[in-house]
């Protein structure tokens, strides 16, 4: 089944009726494709968690609607009968160390698919290939989840996740607080349940590296709409109008923008170091012998 | 799920209310619950009301936020209600079963501790309204301060009572967090018979010890690491001061009482 995901119209407002009534999204039009790799960047309070939260319908519109492949959310929707959504999107909140609970790290992971109806036995088999996929040893298995490192419980609650087999996975900053090999991990993993399990992926981040290296279409919040949705290329193109929404680009987006202002020129924005040094090399000796750089 | 708990919820404004001595309004909330004692008879309870109603009107937030406080209480007030009219006897009787009596005793005695429970809770939840958490702990403090004469912990108690409050929005976020992952993960809290429902609060209830722990350790250090020592001889950043306002308030307070002896 083809599992696109489109926001018409959409409007969210927290606490509606009360003092405390804040609007957090607006007139959100977007379609997230199935199979696409998409990464949502925005400056903190720009409406990235409250979105993600409307594509597995943990929140309902307040206005407008929300496809989710055949299912369509809707202000009216009833609450129950969410739960095959739930399964098939699943998501990473931030910090997901937090929702641990059981004994072991085992029951832990079996817990999501077993809420879904699948059986023990099955649900610990699942257990013991995310362990794996999420590149940790067997031997955790049976330890309790509180009694790993803050990077292995990571690990372990973005493997529950996985265990219920979704087809979309939302990860909301999966890397805030890991160290870089941490996080060159999990960006990696993330990575190969794209290309090889065909996961639709979705991610929310503030490091503009990662969305270089592996989103293939960005979305831009601002104040609570969407001020940009285009490729990495496309959105890294313009530094400055980055720059206004107090966002940053990537390491060699900045460089590459520093050199042109010095009067070098590029085919297309680098993203990552090769394509960068691809086309730095040629001009180096012209460019560089007449802007005098030593 | 935090639109739910409005009782106790403060609401920001700058009305008189507001700005009262919060040690005035906890003083005169209590007060009000002695008092509407003295009530007896219709034009106590109708005095009673209007001077709720006024003191209402003054906070300039909405009554519905006040008749919110009364829901989550509704079914405890019902059933006293019932019970009141049930069995009482006396007057007129309009319907009798058994021992089960409807008189119009029993009716007025109903309406009369209806009206008992609506404005005490008007009036406490005039009082969480319009005072922030953090100026009601101050409050007590000051208010248990004589104690100390008797060796009873003013400080200690005062501090815990102002970390309490201080967490407890967090900690509903952090409920609503957990809430929202567990769901993610295909929980449903609220559905299901009564041993379901508890079984979904497992998943809830342990990762929000173990965070409450966490941050009761981390808030201990980071307190040391600045040097808090308790106690004695500690200013304060807020400081409360009494003004003619507050006076005004207990002279009003004791004018009712006045007319309540004389109504009933």
């Amino acid at each position: 089944m083809v599992m696109d995901i489109t926001f018409k119209d959409v409007g969210y407002t927290y606490q509606v009726g009360t003092p405390f009534e804040s609007r957090a999204l607006h007139e959100i039009n977007l379609t997230l494709r199935d199979h696409a790799f998409t990464a949502i960047i925005g400056h903190t309070g720009s409406g990235k968690s409250t979105l993600v939260q409307h594509l597995n319908a943990l929140l309902k519109p307040t206005s407008g609607t929300v496809t989710i492949g055949d299912r369509v959310i809707t202000p009216e929707t009833n609450n129950k009968n969410l739960k095959p959504i739930r399964q098939k999107v699943g998501m990473v909140f931030q910090f997901p160390e937090s929702q641990l609970f059981e004994e072991t790290v085992a029951k832990d992971i079996a817990f999501g698919p077993m809420n879904f109806g699948v059986s023990e036995e099955e649900s610990l088999k699942r257990a013991k290939e995310m362990v794996q996929l999420v590149g940790l040893k067997d031997a955790v298995l049976e330890r309790s989840p509180f009694d790993l490192s803050g990077g292995q419980m990571r690990r372990v609650a973005i493997a529950g996740v996985l265990a219920m087999k979704p087809e979309v996975l939302i990860l909301d900053e999966p890397t805030a607080g890991l160290d870089p090999e941490g996080r060159r991990d999990i960006m990696g993993m993330v990575q190969r349940l794209h290309q090889e399990n065909q996961l639709t992926v979705i991610l929310i981040t503030h490091l503009m590296e990662d969305v270089a290296n592996y989103a293939d279409q960005v979305v831009v919040m601002e104040n609570g709409g969407v001020v940009k949705v285009g490729t990495p290329r496309e959105v890294f193109s313009n530094v400055q109008w980055l720059r206004d929404k107090q966002l940053g680009v990537p390491e060699t987006a900045a460089f590459a923008d520093q050199l042109i202002k010095k009067g070098f020129q590029f085919k297309q924005m680098p993203l990552t170091e090769t394509e960068l040094a691809d086309e730095l090399l040629p001009q180096l000796p012209q460019a560089g012998r007449n802007d005098n750089v030593e | 799920m935090s639109n739910k708990l409005l009782l106790g919820r403060f609401i920001p404004g700058d009305s008189i209310v507001h700005r009262l001595d919060p040690r005035v309004k906890l003083l005169m909330s209590f007060y009000f619950v002695g008092i509407i004692f003295l009530a007896d008879n219709w034009q106590t309870y109708l005095f009673l009301f209007l001077f709720t109603m006024v003191a209402i009107l003054l906070t300039k937030i909405k009554l519905g936020f006040f008749i919110k406080g009364v829901r989550p209480l509704i079914w405890l007030i019902l059933f006293t209600v019932l019970l009141q009219m049930l069995f009482s006897s006396g007057g007129t009787v309009y319907w009798s079963w058994g021992p089960i009596v409807i008189s119009s005793y029993g009716v007025v005695n109903g309406i009369y501790i209806f009206m008992r429970f609506v404005l005490i809770i008007f009036m406490s939840t005039l009082l969480t309204l319009t005072t922030p958490p953090l100026s009601l702990a101050d409050a007590i403090e000051s208010l248990l301060k004589p104690l100390k004469v008797i060796h009873f912990p003013v400080y200690e108690v005062a501090l815990m009572l102002s970390i309490a409050l201080r967490f407890v929005p967090t900690l509903m976020d952090e409920t609503e967090k957990i809430m929202n992952a567990q769901r993610a993960r295909g929980v449903d809290f609220g559905e299901g018979n009564i041993f379901q429902q508890m079984r979904a609060i497992v998943p809830l209830l342990i990762p929000l010890f173990v965070s409450s722990f966490n941050r009761a350790e981390d808030l201990a250090t980071a307190m040391e690491a600045r040097g808090y020592q308790g106690g004695e001889g500690r200013s304060k950043y807020r400081v409360l001061s009494w003004q003619l306002a507050d006076n005004l308030t207990i002279l009003a307070f004791a004018l009712v009482t006045v007319v309540l002896v004389i109504l009933r």
